[in-house]
Parts: structure tokens; sequence; C-alpha cells
């Protein structure tokens, strides 16, 4: 017997969300940074958004995420000191790259973090307005979920981002300060922030409409 | 807590100092200072400066010359010697220079003790110099003369060469044992100003290179066998002593030596760590846990002190000068009155480099490594501490990554935590290192102060009328300068610049409140004239706005008649800024301030705009005063630097502020000076030709540009600016 | 304490130190080279800046750890970069110092400027420069100086 093509591929279709339902029913229990797709309902995706966008406006986060030609320092989101710029690439300038002082990993003997990378979001990235005013939870979903904005990134990248990228790891294991306090962390875990990102990103990336 | 040991306890400066003061012909002073020790007095200031101790000549014809006060970024390790080697006809390439050791042969001629401050270097060394190259020139030519047996006058010199009649000749290299026998002469002539090779003329630093090759060792880099390093816990309130101390943790951290207290002069009782490194040590600090006793101290407030400062300004103090009657100034209409108030806060120096000093005591002598102004001063009080005389005491003069003043300190404090912790741990070097945050928070700072000003207005539109009040802190209350600087309970460095200010004011008081709140203060960079040509050079300028006159031509009008060098360099000024001033673009404005401090005139004018809410200093055009010009390029140097300098009174950031009883600044993240952004892009120095005797100009370039500044951005904003820094435009 | 293999201005240097120590004070005290200098210790000021596998860093705030095989040249190794040698001779020709001791890192930073970009602007020099402290404030001449080398180097 021949299908016809529609049918083909509506049936294999079928087949595979069988297949990736069956797939992520067992894997729904996984821990960690898991690419599995979960499926939600709109109300699960907005309440886990709010619950996300705890976390990226968070100092740890949003201090990299500007929209001026500056980074963000410290609790309070002072303009960062020593007068250091973004630079072209986001890494500072020849003579004061970002990695002039931020290495690979956090230096708490001198109160310096770091990570991999250690860099600014793109300005496309931006969760500030150029008042470092921090901008609603529909702009920045808008923005998070703007392919031309975000760097090209579907739901599944953006959930494999938030669980692995070193740079968001670090906002949960951020160092100490200069006078060996721990800078203050997230609302959330990183688990719990991936997992909210996972939900949200299985109801579809729900925005929120009130801008 | 482990036993330490309180050492003698701190006797304060209780000798008496003994001043002696001898008017000279022109009718100014000499001030010769003496300072009587417990044990015998100190040797009165060399009358006569024997060449060999300032001048070595090597038989390869390298010249080494001591330059007999610190160099610290001013340039007088290349100016001194050029007065030097010109009288003397060296070869300007082979000369090297080397900061002396203390002795008393090194101390400055006018003040008497061995010193830099004052912006005194050129002024008071000027003919020393001068007399030693000559002398050093006759002994070099005597000593051909004898060898070739001809006479004197039939030899000349030039460029480290005697020349002798038929040809003779001989390097100085050569004659240099020879000279070394003959008698010092005791009057030489020197060279006229057209006969001069160097001075006068621009010329390059001998210590450029070794300052950017890393090859140039300072303080701080100082290395021995066997040495360690200190730092010090000092009290967050001065006067502060520990009631305990847990150094368990600090004692457990491989490398530490010792823990233990000290007495300090000014700060209470502080508590030492010694280890066999910097960062060990700081370490061991950061570790250790001190309960600090402070109930029975005031602790320093800056809002309570910014209420008591106004309350202060509005009564009357001691007098400083006075003349004319104030009363006229009840008969000025109020249209025609105006009060201003202003305010300047603490400020700290931040030498780049952190202050340090290394010693080792052997029992009955010792050795000092420092970047000190004021070997004399420190030299005896390590020795007082020591138990030794001052000849016991070996002093290196390191060179210092900067000073304004910060290292110039009556009490010698950082000298005697040192000394202290040398006695501790005799036989063995220990470098002290103050951190930054040891620095910015450790007092010593340019005292706050308040004034206020009442000015009657004439019909004229010039100043009938004027009621000076000043508030702040005396600096040298309590150190042997009090008995020259105090008149009538007034500090002099604490009006300087207002009292004598130049401008033709009939009725004139002004008066001194000197308030002891618990900070120690010391002079920074142009001292009284930080705050005074602030306030001067804005209300003239306010002044000149009220009477609708150009403020160039309104100084030129309100200038006494015998302001003859003032009136000059505003010509100058003038003349240089023309082209700018009067075409500027669209959102800028020019301002220009013109004030004498430590002999030298300045006039300047700026051009700014408001970028970022700041002020943005595109040009400055300076133009000086200083007498006789020895090195243009230094001067040209410290005023395009010292503008920059004084720019530091305008940062957001950049005061220091008190609140229970410490400073709220640790670093420069806090107080934090000039950086290039902060700076002027562009600073022209024009020099008035001159042949007068010359004035310094390591601290006149800091006065005139904040003043300037603040002019300018009234004519953008319409606001007059009188509390610094300022915060937000 | 641990064992440390930095190479420094080429050459290999074995250290040893607790981890956390900065590299300004592993190069100073125990490599005994002092150009690298200490002025704030917070990364605030410049002076301390080393280059790390070309890229300017501030050693008071790089733990000794952190290093790893990057190449470390300093103030004491940069003339035989030509840019560095041309650097040190336009600071010299223009004579940029007073103090002096921000100068190793201000050249060093001045370096990592010019050899990124041999003509920089105005503003390239602000912003490359901008987080350098000059306590006696010879910017003016600083900017003159990166001029010239730049000239040299076209």
């Amino acid at each position: 017997m021949v299908f016809s093509d529609t049918a083909f591929r509506g049936s294999s279709a079928v087949l595979i969300l069988i297949a990736c339902l069956a797939w992520s029913g067992t894997l729904s229990h996984a821990q960690g940074t898991g690419q599995e797709a979960i499926s939600s309902t709109r109300e699960a995706g907005l309440a886990a958004w709010q619950q996300v966008y705890s976390v990226l406006t968070t100092p740890r986060c949003i201090n990299c995420h500007t929209a001026t030609n500056y980074p963000e320092q410290g609790d309070d989101r002072h303009r960062h000191l020593f007068n250091v710029v973004r630079g072209p690439g986001g890494k500072g300038v020849p003579g004061l790259n970002c990695a002039t002082c931020h290495q690979s990993a956090n230096a708490d003997s001198t109160g310096v973090p770091g990570a991999y990378n250690w860099h600014l979001a793109p300005l496309s990235m931006k969760w500030q307005d150029t008042n470092d005013n921090i901008l609603s939870s529909t702009a920045v979903c808008r923005s998070l979920t703007d392919r031309s904005r975000n760097g090209s990134l579907d739901g599944p990248s953006i959930l494999r981002h938030h669980g692995q990228e070193p740079l968001v790891l670090w906002a949960f294991q951020p160092g100490r300060r200069r006078d060996g306090t721990p800078r203050s962390l997230p609302p959330l875990t990183h688990e719990q922030f991936v997992a909210a990102t996972r939900t949200w990103v299985g109801a579809g990336m729900p925005c929120p409409q009130n801008p | 807590m482990s036993a330490t040991t309180m050492l003698s306890s701190e006797s304060g400066l209780s000798r008496r100092s003994f001043l002696r003061v001898s008017a000279t012909a022109a009718g100014g002073l000499i001030v010769a200072l003496y300072l009587d020790l417990p044990v015998r007095a100190q040797a009165p200031p060399a009358k006569t400066y024997p060449p060999d101790a300032f001048v070595h000549i090597q038989r390869d014809g390298k010249i080494v010359i001591q330059v007999n006060r610190l160099e610290f970024g001013q340039g007088v390790q290349t100016s001194l010697p050029m007065l030097l080697a010109d009288e003397m006809d060296a070869d300007w390439a082979h000369v090297v220079a080397e900061l002396a050791p203390a002795a008393d042969v090194y101390k400055d001629p006018v003040f008497g003790i061995q010193m830099v401050g004052g912006s005194g270097s050129i002024a008071h060394s000027f003919q020393q110099y001068r007399e030693l190259g000559s002398k050093t020139r006759a002994m070099l030519v005597a000593a051909a003369a004898k060898q070739w047996q001809v006479s004197a006058p039939q030899c000349r010199t030039e460029a480290s060469v005697v020349y002798g009649p038929a040809g003779r000749s001989a390097t100085y290299g050569e004659l240099a044992d020879a000279a070394a026998h003959v008698p010092v002469p005791e009057n030489v002539p020197l060279k006229k100003a057209s006969e001069f090779k160097l001075i006068g003329k621009s010329t390059r630093r001998l210590d450029s290179r070794s300052k950017c090759d890393g090859s140039l060792k300072f303080g701080l880099d100082l290395d021995l066998p066997g040495m360690k390093v200190a730092v010090v816990a000092h009290p967050p309130i001065f006067g502060g002593t520990p009631k305990s101390i847990d150094d368990k943790a600090a004692r457990g951290i491989p490398g530490v030596s010792d823990v233990f207290e000290i007495p300090t002069i000014s700060r209470g009782t502080a508590v030492v760590v010694v280890a066999d490194k910097f960062w060990t040590a700081k370490q061991a600090r950061d570790h250790l846990s001190i309960d600090w006793e402070f109930s029975r101290i005031e602790p320093a407030d800056t809002q309570q002190l910014r209420a008591k400062y106004k309350e202060l300004g509005a009564t009357p103090g001691n007098v400083a000068v006075t003349r004319g009657d104030l009363g006229v100034l009840d008969g000025v209409s109020a249209a025609n009155r105006f009060e201003a108030e202003y305010e300047f806060p603490y400020l700290a120096h931040a030498p780049m480099e952190p202050l340090n000093t290394t010693i080792r005591f052997d029992g009955d002598r010792a050795e000092v490594w420092a970047g000190s102004q004021f070997q004399t001063v420190d030299q005896m009080a390590i020795a007082e501490i020591l138990s030794l005389k001052p000849e016991q005491v070996t002093f290196h003069t390191e060179m210092a990554g900067g000073g304004f003043g910060r290292r110039a300190t009556p009490d010698s404090h950082v000298q005697r935590e040192a000394a202290n912790i040398a006695k501790r741990c005799q036989g063995i070097p220990v470098k002290l290192i103050w951190t930054r945050e040891d620095d910015v928070q450790g007092g010593y700072y340019r005292p706050m102060f308040a004034h206020r000003v009442e000015i009657g207005v004439g019909v004229d539109g010039m100043p009938l009328a004027w009621k000076h009040v000043v508030v702040g802190q005396s600096i040298v209350a309590g150190t042997p300068f009090a008995s020259l600087l105090i008149k009538n309970g007034v500090d002099e460095t604490a009006v300087e610049g207002a009292a004598d200010n130049p401008y033709e004011i009939p009725n004139f008081t002004i008066t001194a409140h000197h308030p002891t709140p618990n900070v120690p203060v010391l002079w920074w960079r142009s001292v009284g004239h930080t705050h005074t040509a602030f306030v001067m050079e804005t209300l003239v300028d306010e002044l000149a706005s009220r009477a609708q006159a150009d403020p160039v031509a309104y100084r030129r009008k309100l200038l006494k008649p015998d302001e003859t060098r003032l009136r000059g360099v505003l010509d100058l000024m003038d003349k240089e800024s023309a082209s700018w001033r009067n075409h500027l673009p669209e959102g800028h404005a020019a301002g220009v301030a013109c004030h004498e401090s430590f002999g030298t005139n300045v006039a300047c004018a700026v051009d700014v705009s408001i970028e970022n809410k700041r002020p943005k200093i595109h040009r400055v055009t300076v133009a000086v005063d200083c007498g006789t010009a020895v090195n243009p390029l230094t001067i040209e140097s410290q005023f395009q630097a010292g503008v920059t300098f004084g720019v530091s009174q305008l940062m957001a950031k950049g005061a220091i502020t008190f609140k229970s009883g410490h400073a709220e600044q640790n670093n420069f993240d806090g107080f934090t000076p000039p950086y290039i952004i902060d700076a002027p892009v562009a600073v022209d120095v024009h020099i008035v030709p001159s042949t007068e005797k010359p004035s310094g100009c390591g601290e006149p370039s800091v006065p005139v540009i904040s003043p300037a500044v603040v002019n300018a951005l009234f004519r953008l904003t319409g606001r007059r600016y009188r509390t610094l820094p300022l915060l937000s435009l | 304490m641990q064992t440390y293999k930095l190479t420094v201005n080429g050459q290999t240097r074995e250290v040893t130190a607790d981890p956390g120590t900065p590299l300004l004070w592993v190069l100073r005290e125990d490599l005994k080279m002092t150009g690298t200098k200490y002025g704030c210790g917070i990364s605030a000021c410049g002076a301390c800046t080393v280059h790390l596998a070309g890229v300017a860093a501030r050693s008071c705030v790089v733990p000794v750890s952190l290093v790893g095989d990057r190449p470390i040249v300093t103030i004491e190794g940069i003339e035989e970069d030509h840019v560095g040698r041309v650097v040190q001779d336009a600071w010299v020709a223009e004579d940029v110092v007073q103090c002096g001791y921000c100068q190793s890192g201000q050249i060093m930073s001045a370096v990592a400027l010019l050899k990124s970009r041999r003509k920089p602007t105005d503003e390239d020099i602000e912003e490359s420069m901008g987080g350098n402290i000059c306590r006696c404030g010879t910017y003016v001449r600083i900017r003159k100086a990166i001029k010239t080398a730049s000239q040299q180097l076209a």
C-alpha cells in the first residue's frame, strides 16, 4: 500500500509526537540540565516565565544585559567602576578588556568574579533601558523570544543555554566579594531555574500581555 | 591572646622647638628651625656646602650629583643638577643624579632642615647649586693650572674639559683626584643669564628611561637579604586601643613570624603583623580578630561637622587681617549685598606609591630606607624611638611614587611605626607597607573647611566691604611649626591666599576658627590655596557678573596697582587664549581664574562643556610667572599635570567623609582621583620670560583650575557651585 | 601552598605560593621583579598591568592559580616587543613621567592598545587608557606619547 506524502508525513509526525511524549514521560524525572521538551499549559507557562524573569532580573544576570556602553556591578547595580566600556564585541577594549580582570573562574582571594568567556550580552539582548531601569516582564520576554535579537535561539536552545552556558552557571556560584562575604544569589537555584525554563518552553514560550 | 609587649609609650612631640627668625635685607624672613632633642641639640645647617658632598666626578667622566631633597615627580632630580652642571661646564650627557641621604649638609638653606615642600626646591637651592657648580669648576681649573704651571685665567672650560694655553686639555675625569685636593674657594663668580648652556633650556628628565622599563626601584620595591614585611592593623577610630586580640588564626598562617602591639603617635595603639611576604602579612591581618576600645573617643562625623562649621562661620573668629571699617557693610543696601557659604571636604593625597619604610635596627645603629619629604624630622623621630643619636641613623632617601605633601609629616607617624617594629625585630630589616586601604583611611587629610563671606558692593560694581570667616582645623597646631605659623590664634596656612589676596578691597576683615575634631590633618598640594583660591576667584567672578563686566577686565581693574606680575600673567593668558575663548562652540563656555601662591603668579582660562553630567575640560591655557625658568619642560609638565591634580577637588567621588569616627571610603572605588577622561584634554602653558629669582612650580598649578572650571559652569547652567566636590550637574 | 610553572618574559620560572596569591605579589616577591607595581589591589588603577597571552591583565586580582600556561609579559620584558620598544621610546621622547610609579602600567596598557590599533583615535585612547590612574596627572603627555608611538609604527 502506498501512502500519500501528506499522510505519510502526518502519521510520521504523530509517531514522533508519541515517541516524544513517551520519552519526556521517562525523562521528566531527570535532574539537571536536560534538553527534554515537555508540554505545559499556557497558564503554567506564564507562571513559569515569571520565575524565569525573577532570575534574569537579578543583579547577577542583568548587570551584563545593559542597554548602554557599560556593564553594571554590585547588588545596587551601579555603573561598573574604573571606566570599563562595552567595546565592539562586548568584551571591552584593548588594554581594558573584560578579561583584563575577570578570569575563567572566581578569584575569591581578590574578590573578582570570573567564568569562561566573561563578556557583555549584546545590545540586542538588553533587559534594561538606557537609564538602567529594568524592562517589564513583557518586554524582556519578547526580547528573549525574538530570534532576530536573541542570537537565533529557539526554545530548546534557550533551555540548553540556561542549563549549560558558563556565564549562566556562574550566576548561581558567583563567588565572594572583596570583603569575603558571598555575593548574593538569584531567587531560585539553578535546577529550579532550568525547570521553570523547561515549563515555559514547553508552553510555547508565552509572554504576558501587559507591556 | 599570646603575650605581647607594649613598647615604650609615645611621649608625643614633647620636645621644644626653637625658632630663629631673622630678617633679610630685602625685608623677607629667613627661618632656621632648630629642634631640640632630649639628648643634644641637632647641628645647625651648614653655612658652606662642600662640593665633594654634592659632586662626585668619576675617572671615566661620569658626574654624580647629589640632590638635596626627595624626587617625587616634580623634577628636582633633573633641574637641580642642571644648575650645578651649567656652572660647572659639565657635559650633561655624563650627568647622573642621586637622591642624597639625610645629612646636615643637605639641609634646605632657608628652612634649615632637609625637606621638600612649599614649592621651595629651586627657589631655595638656586643660588646654592649654582655656587657648588662654580666652585667645582674653579677647583678643576686650579688643578689643571697647577699641573700645567699656568694661571687659572689662561684656562677655559667646556663640556667636562679644561683647555689651557698651547693646546693643552684635560678631562674632568682625569683632573678629579687632583681637584679634590684644591682648597674650596670662598667666593666664585656665577654665569650671566646669557652664558647659560643648560639653565633655561627645556631638558628631558634624567630618570625617564628607568621609570619606563621597570628598573628604577621605589621604596616599596626594596629587597634586602633576610627582609620581613610588616602590615599594621590601625584602630578604626583615631586613638583607639585593642581591648582584646585573637591572633590564633593569623599566627597559624605559614610565613607569619610575629604579631604584637605598638603605640602610634596619633592613632592610639595598633597591632602589627610581621611575615615573610606582603600577601602573607595581609592575609594574617585580615584574620586578626580585634575588639577595639573607643568609648572615650570622639567619633568624627561629616554631617555633624558640616552643621557645626556652618554655625561657627556665622560668628567672627580670631582675626587674621583687618583693614578699613566693616561697619560700611551695614550702609550698603540689600540689593548690593550678598552672602556666600562654601564647603570643602577632607581630601586624601593618595600618592600612587602607598606609604612604606624599611628599617633595620642593630642596637647601636639603624639603617632606614624611605621616600621621605622630611628626612631631618624623620631621622630624629626614628632616633628617639630607638634611643639613638640622629647620626647613628643612616637614612637613605628612596625615589617616591608621589607625595603631594603626604610624605612630609611633622609627627613622622609612619617612620615611628617602622621604628617600633624594627626595635621589636632587632637585627632584621623590616619593610612596613601601608596598603591602599590604610592610606585612604589613615588620616592626615587636607582638612575640611567652611567659608562664609559677606560682600557689600559699591556703586562702581567693585567690592566695598568684605567680611570673611574661615572655619577649619589647624594643620600646624601641635607641631614644631606652630609658633612660626600661628599668629593671634590663626593658622596662616588656613587663610593664605585670602588674607593676603591681591585685590583692592578697602574694608576687609578675615577671621578664622580652628575646631579640633578627631582627625589628623596635613598640607595637601598648595595647602590653604586649595580652598581660598576657589572662594576668591569664584566670588570675583560673581562680582564681575553682577557688574556685567568681562571677568578678565574686571580683575584688571580690581587688582591692586602693585600686582604687576599677576597682571602680567592675566595679560599673557588673555592673549594666548583669545583665539579660542571668543569662538567657543555651542554648549561650551570659558572660565578664568588667577592666583599667586608660593611666589608664583598664575592665570588660566578653561574651555568646558557638560558631558554625562560632568564637566568636560577641553582645553586649559595657563600663563605662569615663576621668575627665571630653570627647566621650561619641567614647568610645562608641572602645570599640565598639576591642573589635573587640581581637578581632584571637583571629582564626584573626590571627598573623604566621616561617619562613626572613620572614613567611609577605603580605596579608589570610594575615593576616586581623576582618570584620563576627567582630565583636561589639552593644556598649553606659557611662561613669562623673566630674569627674576626663580619661584616654585610644584604647587601653583593646583589652586586656579577648580575656580576656573566652576566659573565656566556658571555660564552653562546659571548656577554657582559653592560646595565641593561637584556631585552632579 | 602549591608549585606553579610560569612563563615570564619567555623564561620558565617555578614558584611555590598559596594558590590565592595574586600574580602581582608572586612577580614582585617570589620572582623579585618589581617593575609591576602595587597601587590599589582592587584593579582600580592599572599600575599592576601585565600581559597574559597577549591580553592586558591586572595582576593584583589574578590569583596565581588561574594563570595556567598563559605566557606572562611584564614591563621588564616589553622592550623585546617592537611595539613595546617604540612606546617606551615615545614615553622618553615626550618626557611623560613624573613620579613614574604608574607608568609601568600605563605603558603596558598603551602597548595593548597599539598592538590592536596602530592608529588609535582620541576616543580609542580615552577608552583603552580610561582605567589607568596617574595621580601626578600626566595624561596630556600620555596622549601625546601614544600618538607619537602611533606615528612611529605607521
